[in-house]
């Protein structure tokens, strides 16, 4: 308790200090040389992989994963392919991104959830570094491969890949590189050679960070702030350049005198959050094999030597140390507790703990140092101050001598307000219980509920009065999607238990817990689930994706989402065969009404089939008579209207009916207007040129005359009427101009069986192949087995 | 830009604010220049939320209309399309996409759909093999716009058709939505009545999202007390009525669209001194009309006979205001009136504005074509011969009037009467089809599916009774200074705003055997509010009712609730909230079906 500045070392104005959070429960054989560890932030849970690298299937490398106090939770052999990078995201998944772009996922608890791929071409240039980073959006990953481009995934549950455009003169990976996200975008900083780069999606840019001169060399270390806002850069000359990250502000530029100019192993940005007259200044940790440095604004320098090799993480109010044997943290001493705990302070909040103590010597004494700060009027604030530090400090003892000053201060107060003494409590409570070896450091409920520590986590978020819909909520439908993942119990006893537990709790998703017990293959247990879950619309993509596809129409056609509607009766319609669709359809009156509606955008024979179905006569006819208007021959147009009259009829619209016949008439009494004055005179000159120049025997004019302008009569009438005049010859000229219906009948008038053959066979026509086959003679063997085996074709389809 | 949105009794600012907050988020989101291809339908309901000006801060260089064939050529990062999620919309977007040159250009597109996107449309995309070019795909959730400081419309044009004729509900999907916007923003609705099938589907619709969002609760004090829904096929009379109040028959005779009229400019010319006004100007004036006009707010739902009185009262009083500067002796006085330059000369030119408009309207309204066809009109409603053919119908069809004009008419005939007698029906079907052609079967059914003609069946005509009952028809209505809703349509009381009236007072129990008359149900529910959040009410304090009209509402019926808003002792204040505006020719026009006829 005396020696409490014991381990405080001084930095231009402030004060470092490095606290011991665990001796390390792991026993590891090689310590942390030659792995991979990634340790999420916040606490979270550390994940180690011994010689990612090593190729040989004999002996594969074991990944493992602890809590922060270094209690195995995982541990199992890695079989899938070298891996270049571990890391965590927000929601303590563990990402291992391999040499060929692959990103496998894992839980907490080490099994594995899904993979995605950083693209085609990286399995060709491989991974050469890669990089996961936090952003608003989510986790995002980065790497550079070996063709030297980037390539972003800003969001790994929403992935997009964004490749980042060249790095001029860029081979290989980059000296060092780190990715920032500002203004909502996230880019990439780089070094290479002298040179320093930003890329975004759209551009590379060089940058000239203000206030590093171009004889410091070139940049070989940098690193990020927790929250983006700061930046290092360390130079080969030994120079360190601090500022902020978007490059406009330099804070400081430290000196290789005060530094080592040997690369460091690791750089990273501390920060405080503690409240200081000024501004936050950061200052940068840098650790080499046997030293770790924090080096301030005015080239002040703390030194911490190392025995062991260890591992940074950076945290948003200071920096982890994690080594093989304990864990520390590296931070700056927040103002309220320097003020207290100084050496010979008189703040206010130094003077009620000394009082305190005193007090509880049962010395006179206690009563000066009251009245000293009473006089003052400065108790409130004494109060405030160490209830405050009480918050910061990480020793439960010297938790309790402040809490208890404070309220000892507190005593002689009359309208102090309890509020922040009752919270305090409350939340050093519980960060002292999560803080238990056993559980591991966490610090926020969601992080708890992530490492099943269900119970606690409730009572944490009754304790700390957190609302439902935040805090319970989550935790029990983390709880549940556990639950259902139990084999031992049936689908019975589970659906019972999370209803019992869960019941109508806001904010829980029923369909998210049903989706998990699906994807153990749990189907029943799923559907079962599904039963309780109030929102219709929810329910409908697990349903289907379980095949149950009835009843995901019935829920979307609940919810009235006709878009929902619309993607049950979509993916229907591909699954199941047509009788049975209608029949599903038929049940759903107002799936129907939407399926009608697009069809009518769409699929007009459809809409046809289903108006026949359901003996809609109405419907059935105004679709002839709307498709009667897209017909452009009269004789089409005319039976269109007939079958719209029948229906009409048996619709029992006599009206409509009898309309329609009126309609048809006068169709047929304006085409016989037409015929009379204008085509069928045309038709009737040319039947009387045609016969009369071949009755002469005027073939050239006769040829003239066919191809002056298209013929109205069509050409079959050249080639018989040719014939008629005995001259094979000159019919057959005319045989290649008759349109496709007329063609085996022109060949035939010309007796040429096999240019009918073919025509009939192209045409796939069973009754002109009869019509040759009946011409053939038993000579023309060829031909009939040609016809026949045509025919048995077609037969077939 | 929208000051006149806050100035009523519910703040629709707010609402505005929160769309324009959604957009600048989603122009946001796609980083460097823009080019916006639109959908032209979108156009206008954007106009009300958003200026050019807004979308020009955040980047849009270049807006294009969606067509098909190659997209113009602009040097920007992206080109978002902002479309209603329709599938002819999407193959033209694919092809869009496809004509893009792929090799000199890396545009990045985007597509935003209004006002929800849709897997139908998004698998199309898929089928034409362009959904992969779309970095972002959203949705702009814009389900209610504010028209005006008491008037929300969706603008939903096909909403009537698609929920009676084709029984497609995903417009009244968007109005429940819609309404729970409405209520995350004002506070949850504590009563909610309603008549009509549609009207009982939103509300279940409601209900059951405040089911699915249980626990989120709502903490705002809610500022409607009511929400009253109102299905359109409940009163198919009124829209079919011509509009007599100075805003309906602008919207009558020229067509109102998304707050713009155009209208023809002769009347318009400006006379200067000097210059010969030989050339008259071609293209038509486009006005802008809202509340925000001071002049048009005061007039547009007086009754027309009473608008020209108005008018020149206004004259007076600006004249005599610039008379003042006689007056004006000392400096003081004299700066005191320059300020009031610019406010007085606004009036000035709004004042010669409406007095053109009122006298191109007044050509109209004085011709005897418009008295024949109201006198009509106005039998019908008082029920005098609806049960024989109109020999005016008949000779109108003779001269081959404007076949809406006929289709009106006849629909107003069978609605008056509960329907016509076969031989009636069919003799007015026949003249039609033989008339204007046999393709208008198709519209005519639609009318009589939509029941605005049917035969009557065995029931006797109720429709005397309910004109008696809700007191529809008003003989000595007071055009000038009304006393009665029935001044909107000299002497008709519109349907839906009796209904809306009786409930405020003395309730609906009063009407049960006419509401049983009515189609559909009607029903009351009650949402729970939050303790804490239930108003107190300060004495002389006026309730606020949202009326939503389910398949649309005319100006007319607009101006009546106005009115009702305003009388003393209502004790109510109307909000309007509709699928669309309409009136009788906008919507027979939805239901009529056109085949494109190809020439045998």
């Amino acid at each position: 308790m005396a020696f409490i500045t014991a381990n405080w070392n001084p930095l231009g104005e402030a004060f470092y200090r490095k606290t011991e959070l665990y001796e390390m429960c792991w026993t590891l054989r090689d310590g942390l040389r030659d792995s991979l560890v990634a340790a999420a932030p916040y606490g979270g849970p550390i994940a180690l992989l011994r010689e990612p690298l090593r190729r040989s299937p004999s002996s594969r490398p074991q990944l493992e994963i602890y809590s922060a106090s270094g209690v195995g939770i995982a541990s199992f052999p890695w079989k899938s392919g070298p891996v270049v990078q571990l890391g965590w995201t927000v929601s303590d998944e563990l990402l291992c991104i391999q040499e060929d772009g692959s990103v496998l996922i894992y839980d907490l608890f080490g099994s594995f959830k899904r993979h995605f791929s950083m693209g085609q071409e990286v399995v060709q240039t491989q991974v050469l570094e890669a990089k996961v980073f936090h952003s608003p959006y989510g986790t995002g990953v980065a790497i550079v491969t070996g063709s030297s481009r980037f390539t972003l995934a800003t969001n790994i549950d929403d992935l997009k890949l964004r490749r980042l455009p060249e790095v001029p003169g860029l081979q290989g990976k980059p000296s060092c590189w780190v990715v920032l996200t500002q203004d909502r975008q996230t880019k990439v900083l780089l070094s290479n050679g002298l040179d320093l780069y930003i890329v975004d999606n759209t551009s590379c840019t060089a940058v000239v960070p203000p206030g590093l001169s171009p004889q410091a060399g070139s940049v070989v270390h940098m690193s990020v702030s927790f929250s983006y806002k700061y930046l290092a850069l360390f130079t080969d000359s030994g120079h360190l350049w601090t500022g902020t990250s978007n490059l406009f502000t330099c804070l400081s530029v430290c000196l290789p005198v005060c530094l080592c100019i040997y690369q460091p192993l690791y750089l990273s940005l501390c920060l405080t959050r503690c409240r200081r007259p000024k501004s936050q200044q950061p200052s940068v940790v840098l650790m080499w094999d046997r030293l770790l440095l924090v080096a301030g604004v005015c080239n002040d320098t703390i030194q911490f030597p190392l025995e062991d090799p260890c591992v940074l993480i950076g945290e948003l109010d200071g920096v982890r140390i994690i080594s093989s044997t304990n864990q520390e943290l590296l931070q700056e001493v927040p103002l309220v507790c320097q003020d207290i705990f100084k050496i010979a302070s008189m703040a206010p909040g130094a003077l009620l703990l000394e009082a305190h103590r005193e007090y509880e010597k049962l010395s006179q004494k206690a009563d000066e140092y009251l009245r000293e700060i009473k006089e003052q009027s400065m108790l409130g604030e004494a109060v405030k101050q160490c209830v405050e530090a009480a918050g910061h400090e990480y020793d439960t003892n010297t938790q309790k001598s402040l809490m208890r000053a404070a309220s000892f201060g507190k005593c002689f107060l009359t309208d102090f307000s309890p509020d922040q003494f009752v919270s305090t409590c409350r939340e050093l409570r519980v960060l002292n219980s999560v803080r238990e070896s056993s559980v591991g450091l966490p610090l926020t409920h969601a992080q708890l509920v992530y490492r099943q520590f269900y119970p606690l986590a409730i009572e944490i978020c009754r304790y700390l009065k957190i609302p439902d819909y935040q805090g319970v909520s989550r935790v029990l439908k983390h709880w549940a999607s556990c639950k259902v993942q139990q084999k031992d119990l049936s689908d019975e006893a589970i659906a019972r238990a999370v209803c019992v537990k869960v019941g109508d709790s806001p904010g829980v998703s029923y369909s998210d817990i049903a989706a998990r017990a699906y994807e153990c293959g749990r189907t029943e247990l799923a559907i079962k689930l599904l039963d309780f879950e109030a929102r219709s619309g929810e329910q409908v993509p697990l349903l289907l994706k379980m095949k149950r596809s009835q009843l995901a129409l019935c829920k979307a056609v609940e919810s009235g989402d006709t878009d929902l509607v619309y993607t049950v009766v979509s993916y229907l319609k591909n699954e199941m065969n047509r009788g049975d669709f209608f029949m599903t359809l038929r049940n759903q009156p107002v799936a129907l009404s939407l399926y009608r509606q697009f069809c009518k955008l769409q699929e007009q024979e459809t809409l046809k089939d289903l108006y026949n179905q359901d003996d809609d006569h109405q419907e059935l006819a105004n679709y002839y008579v709307t498709a009667s208007y897209k017909e452009k021959r009269l004789e089409s147009r005319l039976s269109l209207l007939q079958s719209a009259v029948d229906e009409y009829n048996k619709a029992k619209n006599e009206f409509a009916a009898k309309a329609t016949e009126d309609e048809m008439r006068l169709l047929r009494f304006q085409r016989k207007l037409d015929d009379e004055k204008g085509a069928g005179l045309l038709g009737l000159y040319w039947w009387l040129k045609l016969k009369s120049l071949a009755e002469k025997e005027e073939w050239e004019e006769l040829e003239k005359f066919s191809k002056s302008k298209k013929s109205p009569i069509g050409y079959l009438a050249f080639v018989e009427v040719c014939m008629k005049c005995n001259n094979k010859y000159e019919a057959k000229k005319y045989v290649s101009k008759v349109t496709p219906e007329q063609k085996v009948k022109a060949h035939l008038a010309v007796s040429d069986l096999e240019g009918a053959a073919d025509a009939a066979i192209e045409r796939r026509n069973e009754a002109e192949m009869g019509a040759v086959l009946s011409r053939c003679s038993a000579s023309d063997r060829l031909v009939i087995d040609r016809l026949n085996r045509a025919r048995a074709g077609a037969a077939k389809k | 830009m929208a000051a006149h949105l806050s100035y009523g009794r519910v703040n629709l600012n707010i609402l505005r604010e929160a769309a324009r907050k959604e957009l600048r988020e989603f122009l946001d989101k796609c980083a460097g220049s823009k080019a916006i291809v639109w959908d032209e339908y979108l156009t206008g309901p954007f106009g009300l939320i958003a200026q050019y000006s807004l979308l020009k801060e955040h980047e849009v260089e270049k807006m294009f209309t969606l067509k098909s064939g190659r997209l113009p050529s602009a040097d920007v990062k992206n080109i978002i399309f902002f479309v209603r999620p329709r599938l002819e919309l999407m193959d033209i977007i694919a092809e869009n996409v496809f004509s893009e040159d792929k090799h000199h250009s890396s545009r990045d597109f985007h597509i935003l759909f209004v006002p929800r996107r849709s897997m139908l449309c998004e698998q199309r995309l898929k089928e034409q093999g362009v959904l992969g070019s779309f970095i972002n795909i959203d949705e702009y959730i814009l389900d209610l716009i504010p028209y005006d400081g008491d008037l929300l419309s969706m603008e939903y044009e096909s909403a009537f058709r698609e929920c009676y004729l084709e029984n497609d509900q995903t417009s009244l999907y968007h109005t429940a939505k819609g309404l729970m916007t409405l209520q995350a923003l004002y506070g949850t609705i504590p009563q909610i009545y309603g008549k009509g099938d549609c009207a009982r589907h939103v509300a279940n619709m409601m209900l059951r999202m405040k089911r699915e969002f249980a626990g989120t609760q709502n903490q705002i004090l809610p500022v409607f007390d009511t929400l009253l829904l109102l299905d359109r096929n409940v009163d198919l009379l009124t829209p079919l009525a011509t509009q007599l109040t100075y805003e309906g028959l602008i919207d009558e005779i020229y067509g109102i669209n998304n707050g713009y009229v155009k209208l023809p400019p002769e009347k318009f010319a400006q006379k200067k001194q000097g210059e010969a006004s030989k050339d008259l100007p071609t293209e038509p004036k486009k006005l802008q009309l809202n509340s925000a006009e001071e002049l048009y707010a005061e007039i547009r739902d007086k009754n027309f006979n009473a608008v020209g009185a108005a008018l020149s009262k206004k004259a007076k009083i600006i004249s005599a205001a610039f008379e003042e500067r006689h007056n004006a002796k000392t400096v003081g006085e004299i700066k005191q009136f320059v300020s009031q330059l610019p406010h007085m000369q606004a009036a000035r030119s709004s004042l010669a504005n409406h007095t053109s408009i009122a006298e191109l309207i007044k050509d109209i309204t004085t011709s005897e074509a418009f008295f024949d066809n109201l006198t009509v009109e106005q039998e019908f409603m008082t029920g005098v011969d609806t049960d024989k053919v109109n020999t005016y119908i008949e000779d109108c069809i003779a001269q081959k009037d404007p076949l809406i004009k006929i289709l009106r008419l006849v629909c107003m005939q069978s609605v008056c009467n509960n329907g016509l007698k076969q031989k009636v029906l069919d003799y007015y079907k026949r003249e039609i089809l033989q008339t204007y052609g046999y393709e208008h079967i198709l519209t005519l059914n639609n009318l009589e599916k939509g029941g605005l003609l049917k035969p009557q069946t065995s029931s006797r005509n109720n429709y005397p009774t309910i004109r008696k009952t809700l007191k529809l028809w008003m003989e000595d209505a007071n055009e000038q200074n009304p006393n009665d809703i029935s001044y909107v349509y000299s002497g008709y009381a519109p349907l839906s705003i009796r209904l809306t009236q009786v409930l405020a007072r003395p309730g609906w129990r009063s009407i049960e055997e006419v509401l049983k008359m009515l189609p559909g149900p009607h029903f009351e529910e009650r949402q729970q509010l939050p303790s804490g959040l239930h108003k107190k009410r300060q004495q002389g304090e006026n309730r606020t009712t949202l009326v939503f009209f389910l398949g649309g509402v005319t100006y007319a019926e607009i101006a009546a609730l106005r009115f009702l808003s305003q009388m003393e002792d209502s004790g109510m204040e109307y909000i309007i909230a509709t699928t669309k505006l309409v009136n009788g020719t906008t919507w027979i026009k939805s239901l009529m079906d056109r085949p494109e006829s190809q020439t045998p």
